[in-house]
């Protein structure tokens, strides 16, 4: 059914608050505010009765496709179970009832905690230092091509080194991160196993480069297996090597960036540490770096002297600050939280589950899908259609739209753009096999399905309240912004 | 799909019609094809000077967003406004109607580095 909006609910009138009355004096809201700041007309707040304010939003939320409802296999994004203890652990008083602007005396817990969490995420990563800063992946991606382009400027070579290389597979959030600090980007093809073609990268590598910015496993879920020869390749060049960390799942306790030969990476604690996701919550990209650019890191550092705990602005080579104050606390609580709940070990068996599930569900569905990658796959794997597209007209969006009518959240779709008609498949390690064999049952129907009747696949989906939008008229003319009719 | 044979084109799949000193570029039949559904038209700025292969406006569609790349180094001197409103007149008229943006020469040999229309279907438009 059609949820109305909240504006839509308003009746002049109807209010859902009890105010006791003021009895003390009077003074007119302009003696504080400049009067061309003030408004001439009341603003149109919705009027609404409190109990429809709590069905409308309680309606909202059984709308809400999570993880803990449904399977949720969207690759590279890791939507993994975010286990409850985070949330209780975030919301504990000492933690939930601080302000950013308390001084760092009356925080010295908090701070022990944001410093443990440096000093993990250093041990898991093979880096030196930390940043918790960044609010997200790609803001983590910037914060690291901002530190890259201080490095090479303090050695002399910032004018010189203007390119950034990718691969053709890099997630899209790479050349736009080193194009927002200023690089050129230079696109290098993949070779036929899915890996970084090393004549392409040695052709493109110069002393105009200043980075190469990949993922390790790559977005087809194939491990780099090249990795040392590449770092060499590009360390050679004078170039940096940058981890983008959104595939890290696979690699906790196992092998680390550090030890491959990065020297700048970025976690995205949303997907490999358990904190919400997509619309979930906010993100957080810690960015780690080797001891050759620690000193360029964001101000304020977190350091330790004896047992206090201190916020030090005084870093001369630093970029400068990346956040308002200290990055997303309530977020790397519930990651810290991750860690020492599952500890090293625990880290470990859940990379080798994440791996275990992607490799049964790819061995599983290869007989009857095309997955042009195989060999070495980790975590995630990729799937074409290509070959249902041209032969039913049944399209991965078709597909996608079919597995939501199962309730099932759709595979990543489109992504990476090498492979044609993709669907990336990353079910995580806390699924149970009886629930990827459910997985691969739906898809061996939309197989059977598509070779019956596949234009009932072009009305899909059915179960949901808005069913196909016409996503190119949406496109050409959205409308964003709701406007009262009256 | 149709590549008529008095343009010239490129690997990157646009094509340039010359005329004198001047020319109209766009993208082609395959290259609308396989974008789908062409959603919104970044355009150059008339008056900026670019080069060959340099990337100059941007077209997106449901899929995706591609730069457009010109196929001469030159002087942008037009562009076709009605892609603002129209995108969809790309997929439907892309040699025609749907022309993106014209620009002068400055070196007028380099069309003789560009495909021909036979060349370009056998060898890119696959």
């Amino acid at each position: 059914m059609y949820e109305k909006l909240i504006a839509e609910l308003s009746s002049p009138g109807r209010n859902a608050f009890s105010l006791t009355a003021w009895n003390g004096e009077e003074t007119s809201v302009g003696q504080y505010i400049p009067e061309n700041l003030l408004r001439t007309e009341p603003a149109k707040l919705p009027e609404v009765s409190k109990i429809d304010i709590v069905r409308h939003f309680t309606r909202l939320s059984q709308k809400n496709f999570s993880i803990d409802t449904n399977f949720y296999p969207l690759g590279s994004c890791t939507m993994k179970y975010n286990p409850k203890i985070n949330e209780e652990t975030a919301r504990l008083a000492g933690f939930a009832h601080t302000h950013p602007l308390q001084p760092a005396s009356s925080v010295q817990g908090l701070l022990k905690l944001l410093y443990c969490m440096e000093r993990s995420l250093s041990a898991l990563c093979g880096m030196d230092a930390f940043t918790l800063q960044p609010a997200a992946g790609a803001h983590g991606e910037l914060t690291g091509m901002m530190l890259i382009k201080a490095y090479h400027t303090k050695k002399g070579d910032g004018v010189s080194r203007t390119q950034v290389i990718v691969p053709d597979s890099s997630h899209g959030t790479n050349p736009s991160s080193a194009h927002l600090a200023g690089y050129e980007i230079i696109t290098i093809p993949s070779d036929d196993r899915g890996m970084v073609d090393l004549d392409a990268l040695k052709a493109n590598l110069s002393s105009r480069t200043a980075a190469f910015m990949m993922t390790n496993p790559n977005t087809l879920g194939v491990f780099e297996k090249n990795i040392l020869e590449v770092a060499d390749m590009v360390h050679k060049a004078g170039a940096l090597l940058y981890y983008d960390g959104a595939n890290l799942n696979p690699l906790l306790g196992i092998c680390r960036p550090g030890d491959m030969g990065f020297d700048v990476v970025h976690v995205n604690l949303h997907k490999t540490f358990s904190t919400p996701h997509g619309g979930g919550g906010p993100g957080s990209g810690p960015v780690g770096v080797k001891s050759i650019l620690e000193p360029f890191l964001p101000i304020p550092r977190i350091t330790k002297n004896n047992d206090t705990f201190l916020l030090n602005g005084y870093c001369p080579d630093s970029i400068g600050k990346v956040s308002a104050f200290y990055g997303n606390i309530g977020i790397i609580i519930r990651a810290y939280a991750y860690i020492i709940i599952n500890g090293i070990n625990g880290l470990t068996r859940v990379s080798e589950l994440a791996v275990l599930n992607a490799n049964y569900l790819m061995s599983r569905l290869a007989g009857s899908f095309n997955v042009p990658y195989k060999e070495g796959v980790m975590h995630e794997f990729v799937i074409s259609l290509k070959k249902e597209a041209q032969t039913y007209g049944v399209r991965a969006m078709d597909v996608a739209k079919w597995l939501i009518d199962n309730d099932i959240h759709p595979p990543t779709v489109y992504f990476p753009l090498i492979v044609e008609e993709a669907l990336m498949i990353e079910p995580t390690e806390t699924e149970t096999i009886d629930t990827l064999d459910e997985f691969i049952e739906h898809m061996m129907a939309v197989k059977d399905t598509m070779r019956g009747d596949p234009s009932l696949f072009h009305e899909l989906p059915r179960t949901t309240e808005i069913c196909r939008p016409d996503e190119v008229q949406a496109a050409r003319n959205p409308i964003l912004t709701w406007h009262d009719r009256n | 799909m149709r590549f008529p044979e008095t343009l010239r084109y490129t690997p990157s799949h646009e094509w340039i019609e010359v005329t004198g000193k001047k020319a109209r570029v766009g993208i082609t039949d395959f290259a609308q094809k396989e974008l789908g559904d062409i959603v919104f038209v970044e355009l150059p700025e008339a008056g900026r000077t670019v080069k060959a292969q340099q990337a100059c406006c941007v077209v997106e569609s449901v899929k995706t967003a591609s730069d457009i790349y010109s196929p001469v180094d030159g002087t942008i001197t037009a562009v076709n406004a009605d892609l603002d409103k129209k995108p969809e007149l790309i997929n439907e008229d892309c040699y025609a109607k749907g022309w993106i943006f014209e620009i002068e020469l400055t070196n007028p040999a380099q069309i003789d580095n560009l495909l021909t229309a036979k060349s370009y279907s056998e060898s890119y438009a696959t």
